[in-house]
């Protein structure tokens, strides 16, 4: 696993391992640029009423089958009589139909992408928050206590991994889109967002829980860790305020690739009709109804997958710069502990020709 | 050895059996509408909905409820409401066509997998590295349906260079066969082919730094000698694990590739299911899907025991 | 005798993140045929970067190399991929100090010396190397070697590992064998076996070695010349008698008196050097040891040049500006 900016482990008088982490990622142009372009996309999502409201002048789920439009002195048929619909209208039309309709109904396309967008983009930050969350604790906890702890986590996350994580998402995202989620005083419909949301934070969990336990496993052993133990700390203190801050990088490099993950599960789930549910809209879903218009109009499929394409791409390379600065041994460089000892094992390793 | 295998197979029916509870939870059990109802699915009516309480118990309890589902689904006479069909018979059918897809797509990717994560790691940093390192990140970021989308209407549609889907036995006319099955293959493998270069990339940049490389070139060894015999070699070691395991998930991407290429296959049939919400099949699909994964984690067990001496036969890898 | 391995003024630095990382800083001595030369220091103090760059395996893009290493008429500094490859294994084997992660664990003990042997000889059927990897694992004392080459290395204890080590460093008959701390990742009954190992070889076949040690005590038992390095200099030089009985260097004192003895009185505790190893990149000017002396004074603030001080002893030199008679009065 990756060697963490200690806390206790950095040297006197340099830089703390976290400022010094800072100073990595501000120097990677391209990672930044990424985070830019995510940015981007998020502020591009959040103006969907803005949108709506002002310029389009619809919403998401208005359907414009039979209406017209006016362009310059023509007017165009929002969908034409053998089902086409329009195609982007740019500004010509004052901004209505930038995009173009979404097919036989005839809805606004940019709106369709916005508001998608949102969701998408709330579906893969909860669930990786949920995944992320749940596995750490989980994590802390088998790796804590061991024994019979461990061995029940270990175990049951062993039994969900032996499903692959796809088909069980399919097959819960299948089953509960048609009849529900009732768990005690909680009871969600089959079209609420939070099922997808659920499912993909669930099924991902397994896969956090092992390295999370690893790493728990070998930080216990580390002195602080029973000095804390030794001033009488508590196993909650000694999880959360001793062994949780070392692990924290991972944690977060952790999270943005989960995200990416996520978002990808979701626009799957949602193109095979098992995701987010109408009347909800995310980028999974447009490309699942844009795929029969593919040959008379591609940009239906190719815009919202684009669109994914570019966040979990965006994610994806900020994720590596996140990880790059935070454990700089991940690229071949020369690492500089204060400890001579230290310093002059790890050179005399060196890369040779 | 012996003794190995069958510990194996034990734990194999072990997981299985719960794997199967899994699926009679998911659903059966956790979803809140009427389960009856749920599987009548689009065809429903009243004398259907009883009798299917019937033959799957609902109004038993939970265990016996488990039983019958074991009955029906192993006994070959799983029927599907919606289609009408003995599902058993018809995933029989799609085996060859999701073989085939799969198994190509595996061959492909680990061929250029590997290639990439070595030609990267052994000019780490240069401008080989940064376009393959690109590329990589480029394919584990793309969803399935959008790639698919753009060979369809590039390749297929618009120009016609290859067959927009259909399957072609291997039997009947290899050419044909594998014309049908390129563009499923290619974007089947880019992802995995992202995630393997990059995964190798690593895992040699990290043994690169092991005692025994330096060994090996303090006895003269030339730097390919070097590269391949010692730092590959021990950097294939996981991505051995990941292959199994890989290999076991793919009837996910699967189901979707094969739909949007009418391979005919199991995916596609999976792909119709779910659009139709047709739960009988799925559930059918689902264990056999994971009986693939838990069959291959128990090759990859066994495979792992000869590309690592260390590893005693008996523990599991890690 | 003309040296068989010549150093000359051996610098070694890598650039790093923070700086100019100096590991070794003007390191000269001579290797004659036969002798056993001992390098101590701590970690840090540079003798495994010196030893390593000997051999070329330091080279990379943020390393700076200077100075010449001689090998017969071979100016190795310089010398390109192809004629070090010919030189490593061949003219000047090594040794490392961890024998476990030294060897790859998924090749055979045997497989691994066959591709020594093939490196240099790639003519050499498999039939003959297997041979003579039995033959050498034989002769460094490996019971069973018929049986035992093809075995793992996780398969051999740690004594077994390192003298399979030895016996594949001795393949092709080199000249000088490098030991970088070949006892310290064994025990202490185990060391003095390889430490005998070594010695029998050095007699037998006058099999020029150097020794690299953080232990004084195992190079009492072997060496015939010692260097003392610190912060990536030599410190003191001299014959082993020299060194031991009359050493001249508070750093070489510090690292005797820290020797436990079996003639002290019990109750008193272990000397220790105060203070701890410099930072190769934050080398305080003049003598590097200056902070953790207790004799330091004014004039150390200038680097003290590795000089013979001692009328009778031309060839025991140290770096150290305080006079013999001072030394004399601080050793009493």
């Amino acid at each position: 696993m990756a060697s963490q900016p200690n806390a206790e482990e950095a040297a006197p008088g340099a830089a703390g391992p976290w400022r010094l982490a800072w100073r990595r990622l501000r120097r990677n142009r391209i990672a930044l640029a990424f985070l830019g372009l995510f940015v981007l996309i998020v502020a591009f999502c959040l103006a969907a009423p803005l949108w709506a409201n002002q310029v389009a002048d619809t919403g998401p789920n208005d359907t414009h089958t039979l209406e017209k439009l006016g362009v310059g002195g023509e007017t165009r048929e929002v969908v034409s009589p053998s089902g086409k619909p329009i195609g982007p209208q740019w500004f010509e039309a004052d901004g209505k139909f930038f995009l173009g309709a979404d097919g036989r109904l005839g809805r606004d396309e940019m709106v369709r992408l916005m508001y998608g967008g949102r969701t998408s983009l709330l579906i893969g930050f909860s669930a990786a928050a949920i995944m992320t969350l749940l596995g750490t604790i989980l994590g802390l906890l088998a790796g804590y206590y061991r024994g019979w702890t461990d061995t029940l986590i270990a175990r049951t996350m062993d039994v969900i991994w032996a499903f692959p994580v796809t088909l069980l998402a399919i097959a819960l995202g299948l089953a509960l889109a048609i009849g529900g989620l009732r768990i005690g005083p909680i009871h969600l419909s089959g079209e609420s967002i939070w099922i997808p949301i659920l499912i993909i934070g669930f099924v991902f969990v397994p896969y956090m829980v092992r390295p999370i336990r690893g790493e728990v496993l070998s930080l216990r052993e580390k002195e602080f860790v029973e000095a804390a133990i030794a001033q009488g700390a508590s196993p909650l203190r000694v999880m959360f305020a001793e062994i949780l801050p070392n692990m924290l990088s991972t944690i977060i490099v952790f999270f943005t690739l989960n995200v990416a993950n996520a978002m990808l599960l979701e626009s799957l789930l949602s193109f095979l009709g098992v995701g987010v549910q109408p009347p909800n809209t995310s980028w999974g879903t447009m490309i699942g109804s844009g795929f029969d218009l593919l040959t008379s109009a591609p940009l239906l499929t190719l815009l919202p997958g684009t669109m994914i394409f570019l966040t979990v791409l965006a994610v994806n390379v900020f994720g590596d710069g996140l990880r790059d600065a935070l454990d700089p041994r991940a690229k071949v460089r020369v690492q500089v502990e204060a400890r001579a000892g230290m310093a002059a094992d790890e050179v005399s390793g060196g890369v040779a020709p | 050895m012996a003794r190995f295998i069958v510990r194996r197979l034990v734990g194999m029916i072990a997981v299985l059996f719960a794997v199967s509870v899994i699926v009679f939870l998911v659903f059966n059990v956790i979803p809140s509408s009427d389960p009856a109802q749920r599987m009548a699915g689009k065809a429903a009516t009243p004398t259907l909905i009883e009798s299917i309480n019937e033959e799957w118990g609902f109004d038993d309890s939970l265990p016996q409820q488990y039983v019958k589902m074991m009955e029906n689904i192993f006994t070959g006479d799983l029927i599907s409401y919606e289609g009408r069909e003995n599902v058993n018979e018809r995933i029989v059918e799609g085996i060859p066509a999701t073989f085939s897809l799969c198994l190509g797509a595996a061959v492909i990717w680990m061929f250029f997998g590997i290639l990439f994560g070595y030609l990267s790691a052994v000019r780490a940093g240069g401008r080989l590295d940064n376009s393959l390192t690109v590329l990589a990140v480029a394919g584990i970021s793309m969803p399935l349906p959008l790639l698919a989308a753009f060979f369809l209407n590039y390749l297929t549609y618009k120009t016609e260079i290859l067959p927009s889907g259909g399957f072609v036995e291997f039997t009947e006319n290899p050419l044909e066969w594998a014309e049908h099955l390129i563009l499923p293959w290619v974007t089947l493998a880019i992802l995995y082919i992202g995630f393997y270069s990059r995964v190798l990339r690593t895992n040699m940049l990290d043994a690169m730094h092991e005692d025994y490389v330096r060994t090996a070139r303090a006895k003269g060894l030339g730097e390919r000698k070097v590269m391949t015999r010692h730092v590959l070699r021990n950097s294939l070691v996981p991505i051995v694990t990941l292959f199994g395991l890989d290999v076991g998930a793919l009837l996910g991407g699967a189901i979707v590739i094969e739909g949007i290429f009418s391979l005919g296959g199991i995916g596609e049939y999976a792909f119709l299911s779910l659009k139709n919400q047709d739960l009988p099949p799925i559930m059918a699909i689902v264990l056999f899907g994971a009986f693939f994964i838990v069959l291959f984690n128990a090759l990859v067990d066994i495979a792992y025991a000869y590309l690592d001496p260390r590893v005693k036969l008996g523990e599991s890898a890690q | 005798m003309s040296a068989l391995l010549s150093v000359r003024d051996l610098r070694v630095g890598f650039a790093t993140e923070g700086g100019l990382l100096q590991a070794v800083d003007g390191v000269s001595f001579d290797l004659v045929p036969g002798e056993v030369l001992a390098i101590v220091g701590e970690s840090g103090s540079g003798k495994s970067v010196a030893a390593q760059t000997i051999l070329g395996l330091t080279r990379s893009p943020n390393a700076r190399i200077e100075g010449s290493v001689r090998l017969g008429e071979t100016e190795l500094i310089e010398a390109d991929d192809a004629a070090m490859r010919r030189v490593r294994g061949a003219r000047v084997a090594m040794i490392f100090q961890d024998p476990m992660t030294s060897f790859n664990p998924v090749y055979r003990i045997g497989a691994q010396i066959g591709e020594a042997i093939r490196a240099h000889r790639p003519d050499a059927s498999r039939g003959e190397t297997r041979e003579r990897a039995i033959e050498l694992l034989g002769s460094v004392g490996i019971p069973d070697p018929e049986s035992r080459v093809d075995s793992y290395p996780h398969e051999f204890s740690g004594g077994m590992r390192q003298r399979a080590m030895i016996a594949m460093a001795l393949a092709l008959e080199p000249e000088v064998l490098i030991a970088d701390e070949p006892t310290t990742a064994l025990d202490v009954t185990v060391q003095a076996q390889i430490l005998a190992l070594i010695e029998r070889l050095n007699r037998e076949r006058g099999l020029a070695t150097i020794l690299i040690t953080h232990d004084l005590g195992v190079v009492a038992e072997t060496a015939d010349r010692v260097l003392v390095m610190y912060g990536g200099r030599i410190v003191e030089e001299g014959t082993l008698d020299e060194i031991f009985y009359d050493p001249q260097h508070p750093y070489t004192w510090g690292l005797l008196d820290s020797l436990p003895r079996l003639d002290q009185p019990r109750q008193e505790r272990l000397r220790q050097i105060g203070g701890s190893p410099p930072s190769p990149i934050d080398l305080p000017p003049g003598c590097a040891f200056r902070p953790r002396c207790p004799y330091a004074f004014d004039r150390c603030g200038e680097l003290p040049g590795l000089e013979a001080r001692l009328a009778d002893s031309p060839a025991h030199r140290d770096r150290c500006w305080l006079s013999p008679g001072e030394k004399r009065e601080a050793r009493k």
